[in-house]
């Protein structure tokens, strides 16, 4: 059983603190995610749990053993670094081979469970090679082989894929899900990609300056968020926010735009209430060439002019200006637009969110 | 002719300038040693004709026969000097690396108070000609006793070599990348085998330079050896070439002939520890 447990983790530089005492608790063979901005304090947790980092304060427990003080070693944990790390003056085979010469293992045991990583990642051909006569992806490959030779209780993952080129990437991410499947180890893996959180993760962390904002499933950051950060940060494109003031059941846009105040929160706010509306590219769209979410009820049609068109092939983000700002909104089975051009836009207000604007916090309960 | 043709008769003129001037760079350089050795094998009144005789008459070895003959046969105690040189030299030149490994890695990974500050007063120290501590550092001798001694050699020329290998090796450690270290102690490594089976191997050819100069520096030395050694207890070759000096005459012969004596051992092992000298053993740790 390799569950990790945080509690009240806090990391401080001098009088700076970067990690304000997070909670989060693990489960064995979970794959969870640490995503969140640059500087948001999530490499610094997984490495205060790698022991690569002192820790301030709070606990870390991993498998029920609290190991706050514990060096690397002793952790039983194996960690994938961004820049890979691999020891360039060692073949691959001595790479993966380190951490077991280091532990003592025989030498069949050593050799068997390096041809057996081997096996896994397909390194049987680069066996002899150096790192340095190695392709990027190759390289991500080896220092994901030297992380399961150990026969780790869990997988750190330090943003490995972010110096891999856009296709190589998505192969990696798709190796890396079916690595999981294969080891069934606990895995915390950091990254500033929401589309690798998302496809990858069981449940997902989203970090902001030394807080957690939301822990959940990607459906549930995707669908419920609970702040406006984790709103604006998980999908791409991302969600249109855009300030507004309730009043008379409507919601009036700065700008003298308005819209009806959907439904569902009309029993949580007041008139006079500012808050921060938001609505997904994909239930703001073009009259016919959206998804129904079955809340037709809700559907709000304005006619708004395009300022810009992004074709995607199979969709087009289009741009219109709505309150004096561009909308982002995901068209299907697009259309030829030019900019200039007033097409009829559909709002699903069913499926719109709103925020406290003094808060952050979602006004959906 | 057409332009690829001109182009291609460029190069090759090009080519062949380069070549001659490398030679006669390399001409200018190497002369001196070739002159020294030359001037070890032919007699004083070639060595001092003037205009200077170019292609040598004749050659003999009887410098290097005289040189071994023993004192009173024209003779001077080469292999006590010889034996000094090589026991101060390899002593202090493994204690300089020693604490110029240690020091180097310090200034390259901690981070600690004073750091830049005592990292520049290790540097000033190196502005201070050894000439110029010749004095305080014989009446320093004097009293503690250890004058004309290989241990008070040694000492000043651990002080002398030490801030320049931790320079030197402060800078082959801050190139071996970080994260190489915590991979290691990941794997399982404490602190110290990290930095011996990882971080060492990966900063060995800048340990291996800073050994080659501290040696060299101590073999050649003569400024303060002169001042500080008495007698074939401690003397060194340099200073053994002034036995070569009289009241009137210095035989310029025997003092080439133990020279090139002095300069073989230290080609020897530049060539012998060159090959750790390969750089660029860091590529391909981290991306691209």
């Amino acid at each position: 059983m390799a569950t990790v447990s945080l509690k009240q983790l806090t990391k401080r530089y001098g009088n700076m603190e970067i990690v304000h005492g997070i909670d989060l608790e693990i489960a064995d063979r979970e794959f969870i995610a640490l995503v969140g901005p640059s500087g948001c304090g999530k490499s610094t947790t997984l490495r205060m749990i790698a022991g690569l980092e002192d820790i301030t304060g709070g606990n870390i427990d991993i498998g029920g053993r609290m190991v706050n003080d514990l060096p690397p070693r002793s952790r039983n944990i194996s960690m994938v670094f961004q820049s890979y790390a691999l020891y360039p003056h060692m073949t691959v085979r001595e790479n993966l081979g380190f951490s077991l010469k280091i532990a003592g293992a025989a030498k069949d045991d050593m050799d068997r469970r390096v041809a057996e990583a081997s096996a896994i990642l397909g390194l049987d051909e680069l066996l002899e090679r150096r790192p340095s006569q190695l392709s990027g992806g190759q390289r991500q490959r080896v220092a994901m082989g030297r992380a399961i030779v150990r026969d780790p209780d869990v997988f750190l993952f330090d943003e490995p894929l972010s110096n891999l080129d856009a296709k190589l990437r998505t192969q990696m991410r798709t190796e890396i899900k079916k690595l999981h499947a294969k080891v069934k180890s606990t895995v915390i893996y950091v990254t500033h990609d929401q589309v690798e959180a998302m496809t990858l993760a069981d449940r997902i962390v989203i970090m902001r300056s030394g807080h957690i904002e939301q822990v959940g499933t990607p459906d549930e950051v995707f669908s419920r968020p609970a702040t406006h950060f984790v709103a604006g940060f998980i999908g791409s494109p991302p969600m249109n926010l855009h300030q507004a003031t309730v009043s008379d059941g409507r919601l009036m846009f700065g700008g003298g735009d308005s819209l009806p105040l959907p439904g569902q929160f009309k029993s949580k706010t007041a008139a006079g209430d500012k808050v921060v509306f938001g609505i997904r590219p994909d239930d703001f769209y073009p009259t016919g060439h959206g998804l129904s979410s079955g809340g037709e009820t809700e559907v709000h049609r304005v006619e708004l002019p395009v300022s810009i068109t992004e074709p995607l092939g199979n969709e087009t983000l289009v741009f219109a200006e709505f309150n004096g700002a561009d909308w982002v909104s995901r068209m299907l089975n697009p259309k030829p637009l030019k900019a200039g051009d007033r097409i009829g836009m559909s709002f699903d207000l069913s499926r719109a969110h709103l925020f406290s604007a003094e808060t952050g916090k979602s006004l959906r309960s | 002719m057409d332009e690829n043709a001109s182009a291609r008769l460029t190069r090759r003129a090009l080519t062949v300038a380069h070549r001659v001037g490398l030679f006669l760079a390399m001409l200018v350089i190497c002369l001196p040693g070739i002159w020294i050795v030359l001037s070890s094998l032919r007699p004083t009144v070639e060595i001092m004709a003037k205009p200077p005789v170019w292609i040598p008459q004749q050659l003999s070895v009887d410098a290097y026969v005289a040189m071994f003959s023993g004192i009173g046969k024209g003779g001077i105690p080469v292999l006590d000097y010889f034996r000094n040189s090589l026991v101060i030299s390899v002593t202090s030149t493994a204690i300089a690396v020693a604490i110029g490994m240690a020091g180097g890695y310090a200034f390259a990974r901690y981070r600690f108070r004073g750091k830049s500050g005592m990292f520049l007063g290790l540097m000033l120290t190196r502005t201070v000609p050894g000439i110029a501590l010749s004095l305080p550092l014989f009446f320093l001798y004097v009293r503690l006793g250890i004058i004309d001694t290989h241990i008070g050699m040694i000492l000043a020329y651990v002080a002398l070599n030490v801030p320049f290998t931790i320079w030197l090796i402060d800078g082959f450690f801050r190139q071996v990348p970080k994260d190489l270290a915590e991979a290691a102690q990941i794997d399982g490594c404490t602190r110290w085998q990290a930095f011996w089976q990882v971080e060492f191997p990966l900063a060995r050819p800048g340990i291996a330079s800073a050994a080659i100069f501290a040696f060299l520096t101590c073999w050649n030395e003569f400024a303060l050896a002169s001042q500080l050694t008495r007698s074939v207890n401690s003397k060194t070759l340099p200073v053994g070439l002034l036995d070569y000096t009289a009241e009137f005459t210095i035989d310029w012969r025997g003092m080439c002939a133990l020279a090139v004596v002095m300069i073989i051992p230290a080609l020897a092992l530049t060539y012998i520890v060159q090959k750790h000298l390969v750089g660029g053993l860091t590529s391909g740790a981290v991306k691209g």
